[in-house]
């Protein structure tokens, strides 16, 4: 994994903006997440999270457990705002 | 951690980032931030990121006015990049009342240098295409609105308050603030006493709490309110779309999101249970696509909720409180808070060092509740 490296696909995030944000102290999934969008695409960080929680744990020399992960919220896959208005079937 | 300080401000949202860099800024010094979450945790990081100078009072205009010219230099003299995007607030009338107090908020807004103007459907559907103008009686336009990442403007105001020597702490909570007759002693955290004789309450939705801390009764509460985002699609339409007969707001963000939310004042959670609803996001959909048809085939991919701290008139309450000296607050700003951050931080940081209330803010303290002189805004959703 090198800086160029693409850590959330959704949202088109390198490794290298992750790091450099990493570098200025902000360590917390939801920090990560906040700034660089990182999670914040239609897969709602499901590709991504596991990555990003193991590259962070590794830059911090720290055990994957002991990484805050961010809010998980609905829905769990993205809906048509169509569907949801009841105007077209699935 | 730190045993004294000068200042301590409570709440690490963007009111209390603001405060701290135009404290800063103005060479005070022993500044402390105390936030229980991270920065930005709180309504800071979940508003909608719009910024409307429209407004129905001359107050709140005059503090949307300003905050809006700070924002237009805002990403330079912070040297971060808050993206901000003036594409303008286009809001709807469906009824003759409302196009009465549109006419009557042109006027005001006029007065006061805001360049607002009264549209016909028609030419709301210039500004908007894809708008479906069925119904709607009139609009008013005003192209220096827009909006602005607020995850990124909080964290933008911490940082260069850090650069001037404010400590933050995070994960680290006042639980109660001392007192002597009307005097401030300092506050007490979870990591210890801070002393300080001057406290600033820039809690959001748990103001009310930071006032108990300290024997006050702060008139205030917090109202959960929903919002979502879709998956960004190819630039649709640009301003902010509104109204507040029918209860809506959304946009399309730079990004190419789409942000949006409706109040539901009657049957809202009081409190601060976050939980969101299907119910909203089916609301929410018909709302959005009633308006804009094309948005059927988008996706919502998430939503979240927030507080909007209420105060009895839904407008701030700013300035130092009359039964403790040197209580600063900045609170109650019912759903505008975000918007209003850049101006409410400098005139409460001058209102801290010049020891007198500015005259923009004046009418805005607590005492006015006591007086009987509320503000009623007739444009809010």
């Amino acid at each position: 994994m090198d800086d160029n490296t693409i850590i959330c696909r959704c949202e088109d995030i390198t490794w290298g903006e992750i790091r450099k944000q990493l570098d200025k102290g902000y360590t917390t999934l939801d920090e990560i997440k906040r700034i660089t969008r990182a999670g914040m695409g239609p897969c709602q960080g499901k590709t991504c999270r596991r990555v990003l929680v193991h590259a962070i744990a590794r830059y911090l020399n720290k055990k994957v457990e002991e990484v805050s992960l961010s809010t998980f919220r609905p829905p769990t896959k993205p809906i048509l705002l169509g569907i949801l208005a009841g105007e077209k079937n699935d | 951690m730190t045993d004294k300080a000068d200042i301590v401000i409570i709440g690490g949202g963007v009111q209390g980032c603001s405060i701290a860099y135009n404290l800063a800024k103005k060479g005070q010094k022993n500044i402390v931030i105390l936030e229980k979450g991270l920065v930005s945790s709180g309504s800071s990081g979940r508003c909608g990121a719009g910024i409307r100078q429209q407004f129905g009072t001359e107050m709140n205009c005059i503090l949307a006015r300003e905050s809006m010219r700070i924002f237009e230099q805002l990403s330079d003299e912070l040297e971060y990049d808050i993206e901000l995007n003036q594409k303008g607030y286009l809001i709807l009338a469906y009824t003759e009342k409302e196009v009465t107090q549109f006419k009557k908020n042109i006027e005001l807004q006029h007065s006061l240098g805001i360049p607002s103007r009264l549209l016909t459907p028609e030419q709301a559907r210039e500004v908007v295409p894809a708008l479906n103008i069925e119904e709607v009686q009139a609009a008013t336009f005003c192209p220096t609105d827009g909006n602005v990442n607020p995850l990124l403007t909080t964290v933008a105001y911490a940082e260069a308050a850090q650069r001037l020597g404010v400590k933050i702490f995070q994960h680290t909570e006042a639980q109660k603030i001392d007192t002597r007759k009307d005097k401030i002693l300092g506050v007490l955290t979870n990591y210890g006493m801070i002393k300080t004789d001057t406290v600033v309450n820039a809690a959001g939705g748990y103001a009310r709490e930071v006032g108990e801390m300290a024997g006050l009764d702060i008139p205030v509460y917090p109202q959960r309110h929903q919002i979502m985002v879709t998956e960004p699609i190819d630039p649709l339409w640009e301003p902010m779309l509104m109204s507040f007969s029918r209860n809506f707001y959304f946009q399309q963000l730079p990004h190419g999101s789409i942000v949006g939310g409706y109040g539901d004042p009657e049957n809202e959670i009081i409190g601060h249970d976050l939980e969101t609803s299907w119910q909203f996001a089916v609301t929410m959909a018909k709302k959005m696509t009633d308006l804009i048809p094309a948005l059927k085939d988008v996706r919502v991919v998430r939503q979240w909720s927030g507080s909007y701290t209420m105060s009895p008139d839904s407008q701030p309450i700013l300035g130092e409180h009359s039964h403790l000296n040197r209580y600063f607050m900045s609170l109650g700003f019912s759903g505008h808070g975000f918007m209003l951050a850049p101006f409410t931080g400098k005139v409460i940081a001058e209102c801290i060092l010049e020891g007198k209330t500015p005259l923009s803010i004046e009418k805005l303290d607590i005492a006015r509740f006591e007086r009987g002189e509320l503000i009623l805004e007739p444009s809010v959703v």
